[in-house]
């Protein structure tokens, strides 16, 4: 690995961040319309105690920085981004956006490290199998089951895990991130509440995502298993096992951590709409009721949170293949 | 000249034969939209309307898929929601497609700058999720119609054509037909359009089928969010109510599981036509599969 790849990739990456950062400031006040009086009209319409709307709406900009130049408004937005400072909650006022956000990330990300693993060992190992000459011919039929399963999005997925195991059969919690009224605490009837609420938006992950996994996984087998060192390792009698693991599994797993990196944004997308779905406390679910409540800057301190995170992912997996497949090299041809 | 029609007929019954999947996939799609806007010229649109029945009828004769809790015949909303949907893939797919082949072509063709920067900027698009950034945009829209739905869709619909065919393009200028047409005196355009499009067809066909499944998924992905056009009919909007209603939580699978089935059997129609036309493009999957 060149350094010369490092900061060209480390520059890719900074491009990423601040156009991103940059759209999610500049289309909202692209927009006709002020949210802040929107708000206010909104809050009127409900009944509040009409006062000085006017006045309280000249309050309000004044306090996010609403009537300064825009200009200005970019650079202290940078500013107070950099800091980590991702502004107030527009509904609940107090509330910082970094809280509500630090609050449901860690159940995002546990969920989906857990199931993006999952689906991965399970997709390489069934298309794995699949790919192989002598698979069994009844394990054939799975592939036009992987098919539907794969056209399948992942939240729709979901509501029919849902009705079946949590409606229909009550094995299941029917949403949420653990029983109401118990406090979270690192006992085992606490884990296994957790894992019990987590099962099903984690089935919906795998289920839909190891189809398209297994099927490339096959697509890439087959192709192994014309290279020249599979011959080579039959001819010199190793066992069948042997090679399926070390000769086979083992070259095509490079390729799917490739695959792996680009379905990410597919699947980091297909998690957050999951959670919707389950209720599940991540940040997929904090969107959806900031959408339903038009909690502007909550909505974008999500959102630049998901890009930035998933862009420095995919920067520190590129950074990550040369270690573990040698050819490559990132050496300008 | 009478053989060679005859010839073509024969030729078109054999690749329909050769190539099941991609008949097939057209098959489902065509039979989804046939279903979808024959029957809203047949059933009455008044069943669709707030309040038109009885609330959350289970399905039965006179409801063959029941009501909704907004008192709505579930078959007829269901109707007429297939034509939006199809409407906002098919323009979202179209536009999509649209941009992608122009960048692509001006991408592999010119080289050099052009290419880099169309390049870098399909590849930071890419990395970025792309609901993240329709989120935004939808948020702020006041009142989205179906035709928005499309265009916001569509922004984000152009990369993996841009990409296919940018490479399909930088492959092709190489080719010998190519420079003898250039030799001949062909001026850039008349190359670009008359040897090269041809030639890229199979990859602007399989592009499209890319981006219309990529924009149905992501306009039902910002319905059921609550992103979408409120006062029409669109699967997604069904699905969005659904679950507004608590319909999976009571148990009215009558209500969310018909827009699913529907859902499900585009995509998988979508999929089926896309494998087809993988095939025409690289003929040689079609010894390995």
């Amino acid at each position: 690995m060149t350094v010369d790849y490092i900061v060209k990739r480390l520059g890719m990456l900074l491009v990423v961040i601040i156009s991103a950062i940059s759209i999610n400031f500049i289309i909202p006040r692209l927009m006709p319309g002020d949210p802040v009086q929107q708000k206010m009209d909104q809050m009127v319409a409900m009944g509040g105690t009409v006062g000085d709307v006017q006045g309280m709406v000249q309050e309000y900009r004044k306090k996010f920085g609403l009537d300064k130049p825009v200009w200005k408004q970019f650079i202290s937005y940078w500013g107070d981004l950099l800091r980590g400072d991702l502004g107030y909650s527009l509904n609940n006022y107090p509330q910082r956006v970094s809280s509500v956000i630090t609050g449901a990330l860690p159940w995002t990300a546990g969920l989906l490290i857990t199931a993006i693993l999952i689906t991965f060992v399970l997709g390489i190992l069934m298309g794995a199998v699949l790919g192989w000459p002598t698979a069994p011919r009844g394990l054939r039929g799975v592939v036009p089951v992987f098919l539907v399963l794969h056209a399948v999005p992942y939240f729709l997925l979901g509501i029919i895990l849902l009705f079946l195991f949590a409606v229909s059969v009550r094995v299941f919690p029917g949403g949420g991130g653990y029983s109401f009224g118990t406090a979270l605490q690192l006992s085992l009837g606490s884990i296994a509440d957790v894992l019990k609420h987590a099962a099903l938006p984690a089935l919906s992950i795998v289920l839909a995502g190891v189809g398209g996994w297994a099927l490339g996984m096959r697509g890439m087998m087959i192709s192994v298993l014309g290279e020249d060192y599979i011959n080579l390792a039959e001819a010199k009698g190793l066992k069948q096992r042997r090679i399926f693991l070390w000769y086979g599994v083992r070259n095509t797993m490079l390729p799917a951590t490739t695959s792996l990196a680009m379905s990410l944004g597919h699947v980091v997308t297909g998690a957050v709409l999951v959670e919707m779905i389950f209720a599940y406390p991540g940040i997929g679910h904090q969107l959806y009721r900031a959408i339903h409540a038009k909690d502007y800057t909550v909505i974008q301190g999500i959102i630049v949170v998901l890009v930035v995170w998933l862009a420095v992912t995919l920067f520190i997996m590129d950074l990550i293949y040369p270690l573990i497949d040698r050819r490559i090299t990132y050496r300008r041809r | 000249m009478a053989t060679m029609y005859r010839d073509r007929a024969h030729r078109a019954l054999r690749f329909a034969r050769l190539n099941m999947l991609l008949v097939s996939g057209l098959a489902v799609i065509v039979a989804v939209v046939l279903v979808g806007y024959v029957g809203s010229a047949i059933i009455n649109q008044d069943d669709a309307r707030v309040g038109a029945f009885d609330p959350g009828l289970r399905p039965s004769r006179d409801h063959l898929l029941g009501t909704d809790r907004q008192a709505r015949d579930v078959l007829a909303v269901l109707i007429l929601s297939i034509p939006n949907t199809v409407k906002i893939g098919l323009l979202a797919g179209a536009v999509g497609l649209g941009i992608g082949v122009v960048l692509g072509l001006a991408a592999g063709y010119f080289g050099g700058l052009v290419d880099l920067v169309i390049r870098t900027v399909a590849d930071v698009v890419f990395t970025i999720p792309g609901i993240a950034i329709m989120i935004i945009v939808a948020t702020n829209i006041r009142t989205m119609s179906v035709e928005m739905m499309a265009l916001i869709v569509a922004s984000l619909a152009w990369m993996y054509p841009t990409r296919a065919i940018r490479a399909q393009t930088l492959s092709l200028r190489e080719r010998l037909y190519v420079e003898v047409a250039r030799l001949n005196g062909e001026s850039g355009m008349e190359l670009v359009v008359k040897q090269m499009l041809p030639n890229l067809l199979p990859y602007i066909a399989a592009g499209f089928v890319a981006s219309v499944s990529g924009a149905i998924l992501a306009t039902i992905g910002l319905e059921a969010l609550g992103l979408g056009p409120q006062g029409e009919f669109t699967l997604g909007m069904m699905i969005y109510w659904a679950r507004f209603y608590g319909a999976i939580l009571r148990g009215m699978w009558w209500w969310w599981s018909p827009p699913i089935a529907v859902i499900v059997v585009i995509f998988i129609g979508l999929l089926l036509a896309s494998a087809g036309l993988d095939r025409i493009a690289n003929p040689r999957l079609q010894r390995t599969k």
